[in-house]
């Protein structure tokens, strides 16, 4: 060990003859030159650039209106009804999709042998482009398909699934079905990680399963479990896919969501809502990651 | 396993048939998640077999249902699993008599694979960057790049339209394809990964004289495959799947990727909807019969805290 150190060190002492830290830095940016001029010409300057057209009343010779444009858009109705929508759903999806996923990966972990085999069957949806299984959705969900089938032959009411508010409910069932295998590979990975002698030396002592659950589990997911919700979250924002290709470009309004405000915003070229809706989200991201990272050194060393 | 020895013969008895029956309740439970898990699927593969007759027999479109009979019992759909007769019919249709359903996956190979390997090129480039750097500036620039990758939609799309109308892109595919290069998801992964590889390789390769760019080429790139082919398949599927940068950047129906014609077709052209679904899926569904262990490594690796 001492020997191999002593070697490292003076690998890095020549190292340090060898090659200016100058030469160093120069190389290190040529290598990151390409991907930092795409970030900055297609991403990170048009991103500010955008700030001219989010505080002037036209995007042609337009006037500093300051905060208006803000303001418009946080009154506005339709933009309101989608940041309503978007925060519903990511409100029961995400603690929805953690349960799940956490309920998948600790039976998958009990299958033993067969535990890769199961993890595989949950990992198939991600890999299903959504077009693909759209079809199969609509035939479940049409007012006449497969489910108010089984529930007329129980003699209850059918129900309108896609054009009523229960059309969020099949926008979550969609979204959970595509998207818990993530969740499941995470938390799988994190379990795996906890050491065996763990729950042996409980068993010992007596705990029950629920004990050691409570008491081992998830105590020592709480990282994942942590890493796994800010993502989730984070993830949610992107519901669209789902709705655009299951209920078309007229969805009904319980599941018109932000990017369909974005999309009509498009279509009219409203710069100063587009710009203005982009800093919002931007702001509320940048600020879920902040308490991400700040709290994540405190989770992580107060369990090592 | 050495404290197990601790326990009586008769308690370690009793321990093994209590994990035996989880076990056998843990894949019982799991087994009914598979099915409703790979149903979706199943089924549209299935489908896809059958000819235009008996799936519109069994579908019935919604046109059917007038207001006055809601509960019409025999215009409701039943699962069908099984072909009556297998027939090839609606693949003919899709693959050599409908030429337009090629087009657009054609277009769709056309966004995707240029997307793929520019993402590669340019993140392995930009990680090893990273890690040549190692100082305070280049971890701030690095938490920017965590940053937008992390941005939805909502966000990346309006500067990257920006830029596309000044540049003359919108309406062509470039409008898509370069954004998706210089997307900062491939380099977080790689960093990850990167940083994984131990730096006495490195200075190995360095005190034989070789210079960045040969280290880059024979150290660097041989040992980071795994975290390069789970990036790649990644980047794959995410754009495979895409749906919103084309309907916002291009506006002619034949260039669209066919994940948005998909989206098109009617309950009318549900017979050859299956079909061309199945077309659809196929490059996803071999990817990841070959590549399953890379997929399962990528997702693994964007769940590192960084």
């Amino acid at each position: 060990m001492l020997g191999n150190s002593l070697i490292n060190q003076t690998i890095q002492n020549k190292w340090a003859e060898l090659e200016p830290p100058r030469a160093e830095i120069l190389t290190g940016c040529l290598f990151l030159f390409p991907s930092l001029a795409g970030v900055l010409i297609f991403f990170l300057l048009p991103f500010l650039g955008g700030f001219y057209y989010a505080v002037v009343d036209n995007p042609v010779d337009g006037r500093f209106v300051g905060l208006m444009n803000f303001i418009h858009l946080l009154g506005n109705q339709a933009f309101q009804k989608a940041a309503a929508n978007s925060a519903l759903f990511t409100f029961i999806c995400v603690p929805l999709n953690m349960g799940i996923s956490l309920f998948l990966a600790l039976l998958i972990k009990r299958a033993g042998k067969a535990s890769r085999a199961f993890q595989r069957f949950f990992i198939f949806p991600l890999v299903i482009p959504v077009a693909s299984v759209a079809f199969f959705w609509q035939i479940v969900f049409e007012p006449n398909g497969i489910l108010n089938n089984l529930i007329s032959s129980y003699d209850l009411t059918p129900i309108d699934w896609m054009k009523t508010g229960w059309s969020m409910v099949v926008i979550i069932i969609v979204y959970l079905w595509k998207y818990a295998g993530y969740n499941v590979v995470l938390f799988l990975s994190a379990l795996s990680n906890i050491p065996a002698e763990y729950y042996e030396s409980a068993e010992i002592d007596g705990a029950n399963s629920l004990q050691q659950f409570f008491h081992i589990t998830l105590v020592y997911l709480t990282p994942a479990i942590f890493f796994v919700f800010i993502i989730s979250i984070i993830n949610s924002l992107k519901v669209f896919r789902e709705t655009y290709l299951i209920a078309g470009k007229y969805p009904h309004d319980s599941i018109y969501m932000l990017q369909h405000y974005m999309n009509n915003m498009f279509i009219s070229l409203d710069y100063q809502k587009l710009t203005s809706v982009s800093y919002l989200t931007a702001a509320f991201v940048t600020i879920l990651v902040f308490v991400f990272f700040t709290y994540q050194k405190k989770i992580t060393s107060s369990f090592s | 396993m050495s404290r197990s020895l601790l326990l009586s013969p008769f308690e370690a008895k009793v321990n093994k048939n209590k994990s035996r029956t989880a076990k056998a309740g843990a894949i019982i439970t799991l087994s009914l998640f598979v099915v409703l898990f790979t149903f979706p699927m199943i089924f549209t593969v299935a489908n896809s077999f059958m000819s235009n007759a008996e799936i519109s027999e069994s579908y019935p479109s919604n046109a059917n249902l007038s207001d006055e009979q809601p509960s019409l019992a025999n215009a409701y759909m039943r699962f069908k699993l099984i072909p009556e007769e297998v027939t090839l019919r609606q693949y003919y249709t899709v693959l050599v008599l409908n030429t337009q359903y090629l087009v657009m996956f054609w277009n769709s190979i056309k966004i995707v694979v240029p997307i793929v390997l520019g993402q590669l090129l340019v993140s392995c480039m930009a990680a090893y960057g990273f890690s040549i750097l190692k100082s305070k500036w280049s971890d701030y620039l690095f938490f920017l790049y965590i940053i937008i990758m992390l941005m939805p939609f909502q966000v990346t799309l309006v500067p990257n339209y920006i830029v596309a109308s000044k540049m003359g892109l919108i309406g062509s595919h470039l409008s898509i394809v370069l954004p998706g290069v210089f997307n900062t998801f491939g380099v977080f992964l790689l960093r990850q990964y990167m940083t994984g590889i131990h730096g006495a390789y490195i200075e190995a390769a360095r005190m034989d004289g070789a210079n960045h760019w040969q280290v880059f080429r024979h150290v660097i790139i041989p040992m980071s495959k795994t975290g390069i082919a789970a990036l790649a398949i990644l980047t794959f599927i995410d754009n495979w799947n895409m749906v919103e940068q084309p309907l916002i950047f291009i506006k002619e129906a034949i260039k669209q990727p066919l994940s948005i014609y998909l989206a098109t077709l009617t309950d009318k052209a549900r017979g050859i909807a299956f079909a061309a679904s199945v077309f659809y899926m196929l490059p996803m569904l071999l990817s990841f019969m070959y590549w399953e262990d890379y997929l399962v490594e990528g997702i693994q690796l964007s769940g590192i805290k960084a």
